[in-house]
């Protein structure tokens, strides 16, 4: 169980999150829909401490995640594995050894610290990382440098990473915004495969209505840093939509697809040093 | 046209004020000029910079290229070693020249590599955009800095006192220098790197360290290469004068030549470095092309 508890994150003056509590039971696969500059990211980001809550508590299984430092913190995000927009692999590393990033925290000690720094991987990782790509399609561009694969792929191949950190949570931060509809449909398969076989919370912010619908077991509609509307797809009609937002559907779609950008992406400095 | 006429007073009147503001420019300039040129004669003169002296002085630098200019006699040009006017006769030590120039580039090859070990751990810390604690950051870029600013031939000084005259000390010399000049430029490339990769390795648990090695160094490796390459060409050139002092190298030998004035032997020589230096660039230009490419 992730429990978010008056969490809320300024930026200046600007209340990117506000005072936002949810319950999320683990297995869910819960869709945060909303405006650009809803604050779905900023919420996410907190949740892996990318950013810091100004405010606020998170807990996952009565463990309290916002006081998490070093080593414990590193296992938290190792837990929680994050999908980005922009699939923030490295480029002109292959795909094997990107998936195989995941496993950077599983290597327990000085030596075995010291020995990834100079990517030497075992041959059971380096078979549990080419089966997982071979698990979503991917096995024949293990060799393959990251920046020769599409959008797709390459969110695939972030899924793969995700994955081989063996987390128990999900969080995808806008992961089909960047994808044409066929990746896109292909990567949310993923992700919810992901969910129903291997068991997941998945956690994944989008901006469009019909595929969060389509995807998710419960809907969670943000504005304005707020949580407005929390239940199924069901609930969250067209009219539900107008009375929340004030625009039908479709302009609320046209106004969520203008910019991509959500909360700004500050760098992760102060965390990472922690 | 009409609005010309309609606004032909304000038009009057800004070309008035352009020209007031640059006439106010060309004086702002003519101060400046004018105060540069005070200081300049200033500096000069407390320098003992005279006209006189410099016209007194440039006869005697063709006099000096004139003295060690060989005595070449085309006849015999091609002759042996005991041939007066024949090249063999110029470069008649060639064989050990040669050993001294190899013992030169290896001093710098040796230097540079030293240099960029030590400057690739201090470069990660002293990149702004990654993130080190301050005081860390701080001792590294000043570390960096106080290498840099030490030229190698003082550091050949304190080396040759430390460890006695040889090629030795001169490796040392070249690759602190090389170190605090290079960790300034890596740490800039370092700078320039895309940050999502560094935030997608810390989302998955990696330590500051894993993300330098994974997200970081990947990225900037080309520019890493391109400048250790072109620190290289340079040490060939330091390598050349910290002999100077006793650090090994072909410096030595023309240190010896220039204070006894075998005059011949200083050109020799001198022709020698110019062929060397000219010929490493261009095998390292090409050397450096193909890593570049290999890499990226």
């Amino acid at each position: 169980m992730l429990r978010l508890q008056g969490v809320s994150r300024r930026f200046g003056a600007v209340h990117a999150v506000q005072d936002v509590s949810l319950e999320i039971p683990a297995g869910q696969m819960v869709g945060v829909i909303g405006r650009s500059g809803a604050g779905k990211s900023t919420m996410l980001r907190m949740i892996n401490r990318l950013a810091e809550p100004s405010a606020g508590r998170i807990t996952f299984e009565g463990q309290d995640i916002t006081a998490l430092k070093g080593q414990a913190l590193r296992d938290w995000r190792t837990g929680c594995a994050m999908i980005f927009q922009q699939f923030n692999l490295v480029q002109r590393l292959d795909v094997l050894t990107n998936v195989l990033i995941g496993r950077l925290n599983h290597r327990r000690g000085l030596f075995a610290h010291l020995s990834s720094l100079f990517a030497q991987f075992s041959a059971e990782e380096r078979a549990e990382a080419l089966s997982t790509l071979d698990r979503f399609g991917l096995l024949a561009t293990a060799l393959q440098r990251a920046d020769t694969l599409s959008g797709g792929q390459q969110q695939r191949v972030a899924i793969c990473r995700a994955l081989m950190q063996k987390p128990r949570l999900i969080l995808a931060d806008e992961p089909i915004a960047s994808l044409d509809p066929q990746n896109a449909r292909l990567v949310m398969d993923t992700l919810r495969q992901v969910n129903r076989q291997d068991g997941l919370t998945v956690l994944v912010n989008l901006h469009h209505l019909d595929v969060a619908r389509a995807y998710c077991d419960r809907l969670v509609a943000m504005q304005a840093g707020r949580v407005v509307f929390d239940g199924t797809p069901s609930e969250l009609n067209a009219a539900r939509i107008e009375q929340i937002y004030g625009v039908s559907e479709a302009e609320f779609h046209g106004e969520a697809h203008a910019p991509a950008a959500e909360a700004p992406a500050f760098p992760v400095q102060a965390a990472a040093v922690a | 046209m009409g609005i010309g006429y309609a606004d032909s007073g304000a038009i009057t009147s800004l070309e008035a004020a352009f020209r007031a503001q640059r006439a106010e420019r060309r004086r702002a300039s003519v101060v400046a000029l004018a105060i540069l040129a005070v200081c300049l004669v200033a500096a000069a003169w407390v320098s003992e910079f005279y006209p006189s002296t410099l016209i007194a002085g440039v006869p005697r630098i063709g006099e000096y290229f004139h003295r060690i200019a060989p005595t070449l006699d085309w006849r015999h040009l091609f002759g042996g070693v005991d041939t007066d006017g024949s090249l063999a006769a110029w470069f008649y030590r060639l064989d050990s020249w040669v050993l001294l120039l190899l013992e030169t580039a290896n001093m710098a090859a040796l230097g540079t590599l030293g240099g960029v070990v030590l400057a690739l751990p201090l470069a990660f810390p002293a990149a702004r955009n990654l993130g080190a604690p301050n005081p860390i950051r701080i001792a590294c870029r000043r570390l960096l800095e106080a290498m840099r600013t030490v030229p190698e031939i003082v550091f050949a000084l304190i080396f040759v006192w430390a460890f006695g005259v040889g090629a030795l000390a001169g490796i040392l010399a070249i690759a602190l220098h090389t170190a605090g000049a290079l960790g300034k430029l890596f740490a800039d490339a370092m700078e320039n790197v895309e940050m999502r990769p560094w935030e997608g390795v810390h989302a998955s648990g990696g330590s500051w360290f894993q993300a330098c090695r994974y997200a970081v160094l990947p990225a900037a490796l080309p520019d890493l290469l391109s400048t250790s390459l072109l620190r290289f060409e340079i040490n060939i050139r330091s390598a050349s004068v910290i002999g100077f002092v006793g650090a090994g190298g072909i410096g030595e030998e023309l240190y010896q030549v220039i204070s006894f004035n075998y005059y011949e032997e200083i050109s020799a020589i001198v022709v020698l470095l110019i062929v060397t230096v000219s010929l490493v660039d261009l095998l390292s230009e090409k050397l450096r092309r193909r890593v570049i490419e290999a890499v990226s």
